[in-house]
């Protein structure tokens, strides 16, 4: 239990850092919120009274601690675009990215573990599967995703064109293309992953024990081959979870899906700072929670880990 | 997480590629080596070769497919696609070569210093390369253009950062094993300076390592570089870029106007799978190697 007290406590140390980081670079942006907020015709009292009222004429680490604890209670400030309170920006939006994202992960995961444990466990395939990986994990997100809008919402009409839809059937209609656009190369990347995993567990001295014994070829597999090749396949499953995360960003933009990472795309355009940095927090939020799922179920599954740590 | 298992990952890419004997010509290396070259070569002469001006407007022909006047078309401000292609090589395929060139460099300075110090130096920075390793570069490229604004060289700083620990941790289990080799000692025994035998001798035998390592970075770092201007945060317009053209063609899509983002997308994909492959096949052949 120890080391999942630790691993959580690593996970928080993590967000923290990064929510330092990110404050302070963005306290260095260009831009004064002032003049967006009172526009050009404001007197120089007008501006000195909105700037204490901000807080802005504190240090900046005292800024940082105030923007802290607000945001632990929630409260990440207003957005200078939209004119209303952050978080309520955020809370649809973060939905909209984790359907998108498990979606997605789902996808990445369930195909390309099978081909790569097709692609490990039949020799003549493998160069097949080679090419296909190959090609697979250098499709980009946003090409693939308009491909995907040309051949199947515009030509043929079977999905949507942009959007998010409402209500749960309604968005997993209108996030299919986005989440297979998303998953594209990471399939590919898992299934090459796992195929190598297998192959090299395949090769191992105590499968060919096994297989001398005379166990089927089946038992073989299961027991022998996959039971240790799933090791490395979690991992790089876990990992490519994370970086759907962050390839979330573009596919949102690609596929005009109100999320997370189309709200940060767009706050960076427009200068939108305290979105940029309740948005990017977020995102590194969810990153940090998928790699901490990860590394816990890794140690889990094999003792040895724990043992090392 | 497993760090151990991590560090290995990168270097099981290219295990399902079969390698060729020595001596053997494998043809898919020969021909994906010849794209890589030509794409260099385009980002070189692509600028010099375009039949009309890149600003040159024609709203009358705007959005159409091929013809004898524009070769591949024209965009939706009438703009002749060809020209936007050939130019767009040059920020394009410049943009991942000065990412994987800085962050080879810096990566292989790293690894290299922190494998041959050994102790508590190399721990720290193993510990450092290995939190930075986890960081998404697309999401501090984004970040960094909230910051330092938009344009060729904050996207490309920002994966450079982003990039130099994956080569650097490859590296540096490469160069952990070279360290322990008996030759290095016979080296210091010898009274060659550290200096010498890391340059001369450590470098030397790492380098095909960090060269298939960077070609395959190559690949990732232009998918990376073309989301980052198709999000509209690198170079800005009037500028033609591969992936600014497969946004700036997306309106067309819906009325069926193909041509502008599919070609400047297949460029993209054949430029990062010619690379991707490439990598895949050196890393294959370095494998059998050692």
């Amino acid at each position: 239990m120890t080391f999942i007290a630790k691993k959580l406590a690593a996970g928080a140390a993590t967000v923290l850092a990064s929510s330092l980081i990110i404050f302070l670079a963005l306290s260095r942006a260009p831009g004064d919120p002032v003049a967006l907020i009172l526009g050009p015709h404001a007197t120089n009292a007008e501006r000195a009274a909105m700037s204490a009222r901000l807080g802005l004429t504190d240090p900046v680490l005292v800024r940082y601690w105030h923007w802290l604890t607000d945001a632990l209670h929630g409260d990440f400030g207003n957005s200078l675009l939209y004119r209303q309170p952050v978080s309520g920006l955020l809370g649809p939006r973060l939905m909209t990215t984790l359907i998108l994202v498990g979606l997605s992960a789902l996808i990445a995961v369930a195909t390309g573990v099978a081909l790569g444990i097709f692609g490990g466990v039949t020799p003549r395939a493998r160069p097949l599967v080679s090419a296909v990986t190959g090609v697979g994990t250098a499709l980009p997100g946003f090409v693939v995703s308009s491909a995907l809008i040309s051949i199947f919402a515009v030509n043929l009409a079977w999905f949507p064109t942009f959007g998010a839809g409402h209500g749960f059937f309604d968005q997993l209609w209108h996030l299919t293309l986005p989440a297979i656009a998303l998953a594209m190369s990471s399939a590919a990347y898992v299934a090459q992953m796992t195929a190598a995993a297998v192959n090299d567990e395949a090769g191992r001295e105590h499968v060919a024990t096994a297989t001398g014994r005379g166990l089927p070829r089946s038992v073989v597999l299961r027991r022998h081959v996959l039971r240790n090749a799933a090791i490395p396949v979690l991992t790089v499953s876990g990992l490519t979870a994370a970086s759907l995360v962050a390839g979330s960003v573009v596919v949102e933009s690609a596929f005009g899906i109100d999320g997370l990472g189309s709200l940060l795309v767009k706050s960076v355009a427009s200068k939108d700072y305290p979105v940029v940095n309740a948005a990017s927090l977020v995102i590194v939020i969810v990153f940090v929670a998928v790699m901490t799922v990860l590394d816990i179920s890794q140690t889990a599954l094999d003792p040895r880990l724990r043992e090392r740590a | 997480m497993s760090l151990e298992q991590l560090t290995r990952l990168p270097l099981l890419a290219g295990r399902l590629v079969r390698p060729r004997r020595r001596g053997h010509a494998d043809p898919v290396l020969i021909g994906c080596g010849l794209i890589c070259a030509g794409l260099l070569a385009l980002a070189l002469i692509g600028p010099v070769l375009t039949p009309y001006p890149l600003d040159q407007t024609d709203i009358l022909n705007a959005s159409q497919g091929p013809s004898a006047e524009h070769l591949l078309g024209t965009d939706s401000l009438g703009r002749d696609l060809l020209s936007r292609l050939l130019a767009g090589a040059r920020p394009s395929i410049t943009a991942p070569a000065v990412i994987v060139l800085a962050s080879t460099t810096l990566g292989v300075i790293v690894a290299v210093f922190a494998a041959w110090r050994g102790g508590r130096v190399d721990r720290v920075i193993s510990r450092m390369l290995d939190v930075m390793f986890t960081v998404p570069g697309l999401l501090v490229a984004v970040i960094a253009a909230a910051i330092l604004g938009t344009g060729f060289w904050v996207p490309v700083a920002a994966l450079t950062v982003t990039y130099m620990p994956y080569i650097a941790r490859i590296v540096h289990s490469a160069a952990i094993r070279e360290c322990r080799l008996p030759y290095v000692e016979a080296c210091q025994l010898a009274g060659l300076s550290s200096w010498r035998i890391c340059t001369r001798h450590i470098l030397r035998n790492i380098a095909p390592l960090a060269v298939a390592q960077a070609t395959l970075a190559f690949a990732w770092a232009l998918m990376d570089f073309g989301a980052i201007s198709f999000l509209g945060l690198g170079l800005q317009p009037p500028a033609a870029e591969w992936g600014s053209m497969v946004n700036e063609g997306r309106a067309d899509l819906l009325t069926g106007a193909i041509w502008e983002s599919m070609t400047a997308g297949v460029l993209i994909v054949l430029a990062a799978v010619s690379f991707n492959i490439l990598g895949e096949r050196l890393a294959a052949r370095i494998g059998d190697g050692s």
